[in-house]
């Protein structure tokens, strides 16, 4: 069995049951503000310790993980959703269309990612859905382009003749014989691009982007903790690992299929 | 040159790099200081933004009179004046051989000019209330001016030493956004848009010469920046420095000086008294009965700052004590709501600006107000959205803002104020403190004035916000209260 998809494959669902958990239990409330018990470093009672209004930074870490996992996840749906289409289009009718479409990906691909997002929350004011939707843009062009390619690779195979000669139509051609055989190679892309819109997420909401207090956010605590490392560094310290720990999962649970899912193995 | 020449000179100059060091050191005199907001333009008779003042009162600009260190008002180009018997006629007579920093000799003209200019019905002066009392003003001779007003005014030599009322020059008045042209003991040298305005010694002022012959505002609107520019030596004072959270860190380093003042700013929860539900005096009441000032002071400024219960600072004399008055009680607030028809409470929102004491105390008060019913969602915003929905288009529901100008309180008898608050009769004790002369009786009315705020609850009143002044040990002379938000650099220099 390979190492990296099962500690990944552990991690990413550890992350994601504490997600689950965090809508039935967190060991205190998330929002509850006590300014008496501010920044207390870990103990028993508060096992991250409590941040600048005195709130549980274990169970705020448990909600923003929603967050994060919410708007990762659908912004992965949005890039996927419209970029494997597009990218499909693209090989199978080829010419003009072909390079319209893929000239406008470059266009959208040669914005930096985080700049582009910024852009689209500055414009239409920040938030969650917001975020969604400026993640999920720069998502497009990344999943069109590698179903461009991959799909390209199998549209020369001699199968794809033989069904274009027995007369199968082009998008049955797509649905039934292209779409199957580059779907591990979309699965593991849209690990890793969850990965990064988890990151993207985070870097928004520390730029004051993401979605507004009280729900908590991983990238908000990080912007909080800022000013208070020299006095209470755990706070910084907890957002940022639970940051890291997601995205090294998610990048290994990537790795992992990437070697299952090849046929070449 | 050959190589033996360029060895020479390389000589030369490490041998006299090492004579400058060994030379006993002159006080230095030079000072970078930093403030958290970049002005919008540096004319302080066209705009309202305190970052004007911060960078050009007292510096580049004078007026006839100034607001000392403790906010008496002060002779500065009018060296005395004279007050006739029925309090409605000023003489002041001029310092003479004054220049401004183009060049231009000053004198009576360019008063009336400032005057005139400042009153003028075209006027884009911020605080044009402050010349509503004078009538007429008239040059007399070039070395003095006379000042007839309406009707008599007690604060009138103090409205003077504002910002707003500095004497401009008739040449350079036009262009003073960009470039300001004063009669002040510091010339501008240049504005680099974005990180600094710098300030040169003016050779030819007229009153006592400074020690400092630079001075340069650098603009850091980061906490953790902030932070680290006082450690590393970058910037030598932050005068109002803006991470309560790190003001500790500062106190038990003995290279700086940490002066813990006060400030002109009322910090409040404003509400917009023409919107349901905040056109109910009851849910204005239970809004201020909601709130722990303590743990919005404790949780949002580290405990610095100063609870009050209406719209008065606590270091004037006038000062009443009302923090008693509108108590941290939710169970009434909850009571107050459901009198008022809101039993379940309502959702509202709460607009909060970039300052740490808008973000953080906003948060705060949104959970309190949470418990006791009223659901207010957060909305974050700029200073330019802020000021353009908030402060001009009155579109808002909930702000909190600290109002920094001094003796402000008649903003609450403002109609075009972002408040909506009416009131005729607090508008009556306005009128008539306006028109009362300094002393018991105006202090008398100064009181009324703040319980019948506290009474009506226009608005929910936080806390005087304070002055976090750190700086570099040796520096003496900075400002330690901002009696006006002003960073006077006349008497600043560095111990030997």
């Amino acid at each position: 069995m390979n190492r990296s998809l099962i500690i990944g494959l552990t991690i990413t669902l550890l992350v994601a049951g504490m997600a689950l958990l965090s809508y039935a239990w967190t060991p205190y409330d998330a929002t509850a503000i006590d300014i008496a018990a501010k920044l207390q470093g870990p103990s028993a009672a508060h096992w991250f310790g409590t941040d600048h209004f005195g709130r549980d930074i274990l169970s705020m870490i448990m909600v923003g993980s929603r967050n994060s996992i919410a708007v990762a996840l659908v912004a992965v749906g949005i890039g996927a959703g419209i970029g494997i289409p597009l990218g499909l289009v693209a090989a199978t009718r080829g010419g003009w269309l072909d390079e319209m479409l893929m000239r406008f990906n470059d266009l959208v691909f040669a914005f930096p990612a985080l700049i582009t997002a910024i852009m689209i929350t500055a414009i239409f004011g920040p938030g969650a859905i917001n975020a969604i939707i400026a993640i999920g843009i720069f998502n497009i062009p990344v999943f069109a382009r590698v179903t461009r390619g991959a799909a390209l690779s199998i549209l020369s195979r001699e199968f794809i003749l033989a069904a274009k000669a027995i007369g199968k139509s082009s998008g049955g051609i797509t649905i039934d014989h292209v779409l199957p055989n580059i779907a591990s190679l979309l699965i593991v892309q849209a690990t890793i691009q969850f990965a990064l819109g988890i990151l993207a997420e985070a870097g928004l909401s520390y730029l004051g982007l993401g979605a507004p207090p009280p729900n908590p956010s991983w990238g908000r605590m990080l912007f909080e903790a800022q000013t208070m490392i020299g006095i209470a560094p755990h706070m910084a310290l907890f957002p940022g690992l639970a940051i890291v720990i997601t995205v090294l999962g998610l990048n290994l649970l990537g790795d992992g299929l990437r070697d299952v899912l090849d046929p070449r193995n | 040159m050959t190589f033996a020449t360029a060895r020479r000179y390389a000589f030369l100059a490490l041998a006299a790099l090492f004579l400058g060091a060994a030379n006993p050191a002159t006080a230095r005199s030079d000072l970078t200081l930093a403030m958290v907001l970049e002005p919008p333009h540096l004319d302080p008779t066209a705009g309202a933004a305190g970052a004007i003042d911060e960078i050009v009162y007292a510096n580049i600009f004078e007026g006839l009179t100034r607001i000392g260190a403790n906010g008496e008002a002060q002779p500065a180009l009018a060296k005395n004046w004279d007050i006739s018997p029925d309090r409605k006629t000023y003489t002041f007579h001029l310092h003479q051989g004054v220049k401004f920093h183009d060049g231009a000799a000053f004198d009576a003209n360019d008063v009336k000019f400032s005057l005139d200019r400042a009153r003028a019905p075209d006027s884009t002066n911020a605080q044009k209330g402050l010349f509503e009392a004078i009538d007429q003003v008239e040059v007399i001779d070039p070395a003095t001016v006379k000042v007839t007003l309406k009707h008599p005014s007690g604060d009138f030599l103090y409205s003077l030493g504002w910002g707003d009322a500095v004497i401009v020059g008739r040449t350079s008045a036009a262009t003073n956004k960009e470039k300001p042209i004063g009669t002040g003991p510091f010339k501008f040298q240049n504005w680099a848009k974005g990180s600094q305005v710098a300030l040169a010694r003016s050779s030819d002022y007229w009153g006592a010469k400074p020690a400092l012959d630079k001075a340069t505002f650098r603009f850091i609107p980061d906490p953790a920046a902030a932070s680290a520019a006082l450690l590393a030596g970058d910037i030598q004072a932050f005068p109002s420095f803006p991470a309560p959270e790190s003001v500790p860190q500062f106190q038990a380093d003995p290279r700086f000086k940490v002066e813990i003042g006060t400030t002109e700013g009322e910090t409040i929860l404003s509400e917009n008294n023409a919107r349901p539900p905040f056109d109910n005096p009851k849910v204005r009441e239970a809004i201020a009965h909601a709130i722990d000032r303590k743990a919005v002071i404790d949780g949002a400024m580290f405990g610095f700052g100063t609870q009050i219960g209406s719209f008065f600072p606590p270091h004037h004399p006038a000062y009443v004590d009302l923090t008693g008055e509108r108590k941290y009680d939710p169970e009434l607030a909850k009571k107050l709501l459901a009198e008022a028809g809101y039993l379940d409470g309502f959702k509202t929102t709460l607009k909060l600006p970039p300052p740490v004491y808008a973000r953080r105390g906003g948060e705060i008060i949104a959970a309190q107000l949470r418990s006791v019913g009223i659901e207010a969602q957060i909305i974050l915003v700029e200073w330019a959205q802020w000021l353009e929905q908030v402060f001009k288009s009155r579109d808002y529901d909930l702000t909190i803002i600290s109002h920094t100008e001094p003796n402000d309180l008649n903003i609450f008898a403002r109609d075009d104020y972002y408040f909506n608050y009416r009131n005729p009769a607090f508008k009556t004790l306005i009128a008539e403190i306006s028109a009362t002369p300094d002393g018991e009786k105006r202090n008398a009315l100064y009181g009324e004035a703040q319980k019948t705020l506290s009474a009506g609850a226009p608005v929910a009143f936080l806390m005087q916000f304070p002055k976090i002044g750190i700086w570099d040990a040796k520096l003496e002379g900075l400002w330690k209260n901002y009696p006006i938000p002003a960073n006077d650099l006349t008497a600043v220099k560095w111990a030997e």
